[in-house]
């Protein structure tokens, strides 16, 4: 039995294949494709030859895909959606969207705030106006295929949000797509509708690259896989779940070449430094798992309430193209050829200078095109060239410390060719085996979790006791979920008081991890 | 005098979420509804204390309960002029509006009241940090009358208190709170220009806006190391610097208590600290010595980005910079130290300045 990991970049697709024991078979790289399809295909087709392994042997398929990432921050392909709150009369004074930038904001059709929704204990807010809901949904039939529901508190209570999604079938019929606020988000209604607009308006982009994944899986005789797509928070989850939910895939390229990363050195707690073919992202792999980020996230300049892994990037890639300037100045990127660099760059017979180039240049990479077309390159440009993309890693790596002591590094990823290993503010550096596929690897080795959530009452039963029975619990669900026992740990625990609830009532929610059976 | 744009907004908000040392609620969402209301009405006229006239009546604005309540109702925006109404019915014609706290998340409400009601607003604060009472401001310090003090909703009520003393009015306005759904606006007590000019911090709004900008800009300096421009520049003077091993919480009357005990890192390896927080932060020690105590503000923030860490958002693992900020003179008074010191937090040491525990000098925020 093999798994088979892909990741689609904006650079390459990366797929590899990894045995029962977790031991890399194979690993290729393939162009990415404008129509994404072709370059997974393409990408499956080398896998499998470079393994020697019949499709019909790969018994679980996973992709990591940063699709809904670039849609948003590109504010491509996202469909128009509508957005209903409900919650009036409060909440008016903040309308949906305020800080949005308008090219996104544009996505939405229409939105309204109507009467409904609930106080912190449960209570009424206000009665649910469902004509009102009726007439919004009326009112934008032919328009979108898409709702986001949001409601004043229903994270306490979803009733006003599951009725207001029954008349939207109504309305707009049963294949109408409907994002609601209490199943995406958590406390914090802008930034829980926030994430719930972001949702609604990925659902053509998710139905594409299931839908897209799923046939070529299939074109390629891949037929007796369990298919996964990759979470942010390196778990993952099934293609229906993913159609529902597509946001939850933001941000799992950092994630999965982080733990990736961990996987290929070996090494538990490193700066991970994942260089692609137009950005580089700096993470930081601490007891195994990415280092969440401590502030508010924002996606494409909108702010949610997701946890994150914390990652930087700069614009510096194998792609970044090189110029020197008039006043001799030489600059690195931001601008970059991307997947063309198989044509554009000087060593593959194209006139642009990248940063590939000048490490060829330099010698610091042999088997990479054509030496001999960048050999009239002046040493002194190179040499400058080289200096500033020095210095934009390493200051990025001193950003990304929390002390002065050096710390160890792992390269990965396709355009790591570009980036010396001797890196001031490091101990060790590390460049492992198949260290260019560290994404699809850490999507390959993707964990499955269960999360255990619950109201208890301390008075009732100790914090200890009540804390060590969620952590079972969720190893319990973990488990059902599909991971194997030995292999389970607590990945997060959240342990918060109920304001204004009587006695000591603590919000708790445990999620527990493990690798997935066979 | 100067305006407040929606482009000020950020670092104001940035700056008040270190002034609420901890409390006061994530600004967020206040700025969202300051945003837009000016965006609606037009930026806010501010003036300083100074340049107002003697003459003046201005009206103390607040949000009142739970930040959290308010993260999920926001605001109808109308309790504005509800409120004003009802004041102005009671009460005097008002002139401008001033905040009672510039920390946290009533740095907010007020800029929002001002574009909503048109009036202006005064660059002071009652506080010049977060404090958990209604009765806990500079000008109820003073003695000056806190009444009428008028309560609206998102529903169309309206509450105007008259009470024997500021004590009942945090006593039955947190009752009316409660029950009309955890989250208020408040209107209260006619003051004078003259009393205001006595009374307030003075420039806190600005102040709020410098230390945001200060935060912001912290990585973009050169001279020095990001955290000596944060010292230097905000007035602040590190305690401790660790990573959080354990936070404690409990929530009673209403109010937010806990404990945050660290180890730790680099320089304070071996040594341990811990925070203990009512809402707002209160205490801080060092290996078993107090470090600062309420008056003064013990902020925590991140260790690399040095933003506020709030109490809400205190998560094991976490590495913070524990740091105190010298508080506003008045509350070194008996009388201060009597009405927000650590006796009315109930803890049971006497308040000792905190540069005096250190042994060192400390600039004053206040300017």
């Amino acid at each position: 039995m093999y798994k088979l990991g892909i990741d689609v970049g904006g650079t390459n697709t990366d797929a590899v294949l990894i045995d029962e024991d977790l031991s890399v078979v194979a690993a290729v790289k393939y162009p990415t494709s404008d129509d994404i399809y072709s370059g997974i295909m393409g990408s499956i087709d080398a896998v499998l030859s470079a393994g020697e392994v019949n499709p019909a042997e790969i018994k679980q398929a996973m992709l990591g895909t940063t699709q809904c990432t670039n849609a948003i921050v590109q504010r491509q392909g996202l469909a128009p959606i509508a957005i209903l709150r409900i919650g009036a009369p409060a909440s008016v004074g903040i309308p949906p969207m305020v800080d949005w930038a308008d090219d996104i904001a544009a996505v939405c059709v229409a939105d309204a705030i109507i009467p409904g929704g609930f106080e912190f204990d449960g209570q009424r807010l206000s009665e649910f106006d469902a004509q009102a809901a009726r007439e919004f949904f009326e009112s934008v039939k032919g328009k979108v295929q898409s709702v986001a529901i949001s409601c004043v508190f229903s994270t306490v209570r979803n009733d006003d949000e599951i009725a207001a999604a029954k008349i939207a079938r109504e309305v707009l019929g049963e294949d109408v797509c409907l994002s609601l606020s209490s199943e995406i988000g958590s406390m914090g209604l802008i930034e829980r509708e926030n994430a719930t607009i972001l949702n609604a308006a990925l659902h053509q982009v998710a139905e594409r690259f299931t839908e897209g994944f799923a046939k070529s899986l299939a074109e390629k005789g891949v037929v007796n896989a369990d298919v996964y797509l990759s979470q942010n928070d390196g778990t993952l989850m099934t293609m229906e779940y993913a159609r529902k939910y597509p946001i939850l895939t933001i941000a799992c390229g950092p994630t999965n070449s982080i733990r990736g990363a961990s996987y290929l050195s070996k090494m538990d707690n490193a700066i991970v430094i994942d260089v692609g073919g137009t950005t580089t992202d700096l993470g930081v792999l601490a007891n195994g798992f990415p280092r969440e980020s401590g502030v508010a996230v924002t996606i494409g300049g909108v702010r949610t309430n997701f946890r994150m892994p914390d990652v930087i990037s700069i614009g510096l890639g194998g792609g970044s193209i090189v110029r020197q300037h008039e006043d001799g100045t030489v600059t690195v990127g931001p601008d970059s050829v991307g997947f063309r660099i198989t044509e554009k760059a000087l060593v593959f017979g194209g006139d642009v200078t990248t940063a590939t180039d000048v490490a060829v240049r330099l010698g610091m990479v042999d088997n990479v095109g054509d030496a001999s077309k960048v050999a009239d390159m002046p040493l002194e440009f190179a040499e400058a060239a080289m200096a500033v993309m020095r210095e934009l890693v390493e200051d990025s790596i001193d950003m990304m410390k929390v002390s002065n002591d050096d710390i160890d590094a792992i390269l990965v990823g396709g355009g790591s060719i570009v980036v010396p290993t001797d890196l001031a503010g490091t101990a060790i550096c590390v460049k492992p085996e198949f260290s260019g596929c560290a994404n699809a690897i850490g999507s390959a080795i993707s964990k499955v979790s269960g999360t255990y959530e619950a109201l208890i009452d301390y008075d009732v039963t100790p914090r200890d006791e009540a804390l060590d029975q969620a952590r079972n619990a969720a190893i319990e669900l973990a488990v059902e979920a599909g991971a194997v026992r030995e292999t389970v740990e607590i990945i997060d625990v959240e342990d918060v008081p109920l304001q204004y609830y009587p006695g000591h009532t603590n919000r708790v929610r445990v999620r527990a991890a493990g690798e997935l059976g066979k | 005098m100067r305006t407040i744009q929606v482009e000020d907004l950020a670092d104001i908000a940035l700056g008040a979420s270190l002034l609420g040392s901890g409390g006061g609620g994530d600004p967020y969402m206040g700025r969202l509804e300051a945003m837009a209301a000016i965006r609606k009405y037009g930026p806010v006229t501010m003036y300083d204390p100074e340049e107002i006239p003697d003459d003046w009546t201005v009206a103390k604005v607040s949000g009142v309960g739970a930040p959290s309540v308010y993260l999920e109702k926001g605001r109808n925006g109308s309790e504005y002029l509800r409120a004003i109404e009802a004041f102005q019915k009671v009460g005097r014609k008002l002139d401008a509006l001033i905040p009672v706290e510039c920390g946290g998340l009533n740095s907010m409400v007020p800029i929002a009241a001002a574009a909503v009601a048109g009036l202006p607003m005064i660059n002071a604060d009652g506080m010049g940090r977060a404090f958990p009472g209604l009765q806990q401001d500079t000008f109820c310090l003073a003695d000056v009358e806190g009444c009428p003090y008028v309560i609206t909703d998102d529903k169309g009520n309206v509450s105007i208190l008259y009470t024997a003393n500021a004590d009942w009015t945090e006593k039955i306005g947190r009752d009316i709170c409660a029950v009309t759904g955890g989250a208020v606006l408040a209107i209260s007590a006619p003051m004078t220009g003259a009393q205001i000019k006595q009374f307030a911090v003075p420039r806190t709004i600005d102040l709020a806006q410098r230390l945001g900008r200060t935060i912001r800009e912290v990585s973009d300096v050169e001279a020095s190391s990001p955290e000596e421009h944060f010292l230097a520049q905000t007035g602040a003077v590190r305690l401790f610097r660790g990573k959080i091993s354990d936070v404690l919480r409990e929530t009673r009357g209403g109010y937010n208590f806990g404990r945050a005990e660290m180890e730790g890192i680099l320089e304070d390896k071996g040594h341990t600290a811990a925070v203990e927080f009512q809402n707002e932060n209160i205490f801080a020690e060092v290996d078993g010595t107090i470090a600062a105590t309420v008056p003064d503000l013990i902020c925590l923030v991140d260790s690399d980005t040095f933003r506020p860490v709030t109490t809400e958002n205190l998560k094991y693992g976490k590495r913070v910079l524990v740091v105190a900020l010298r508080c506003w003179d008045a509350w070194r008074s008996p009388a201060g130290v009597n009405l927000v010191g650590p006796g009315w937090f109930g803890l049971e040491c006497p308040y000792v300045p905190v540069e005096e525990r250190l042994g060192i000098e400390l600039p004053s925020l206040f300017q």
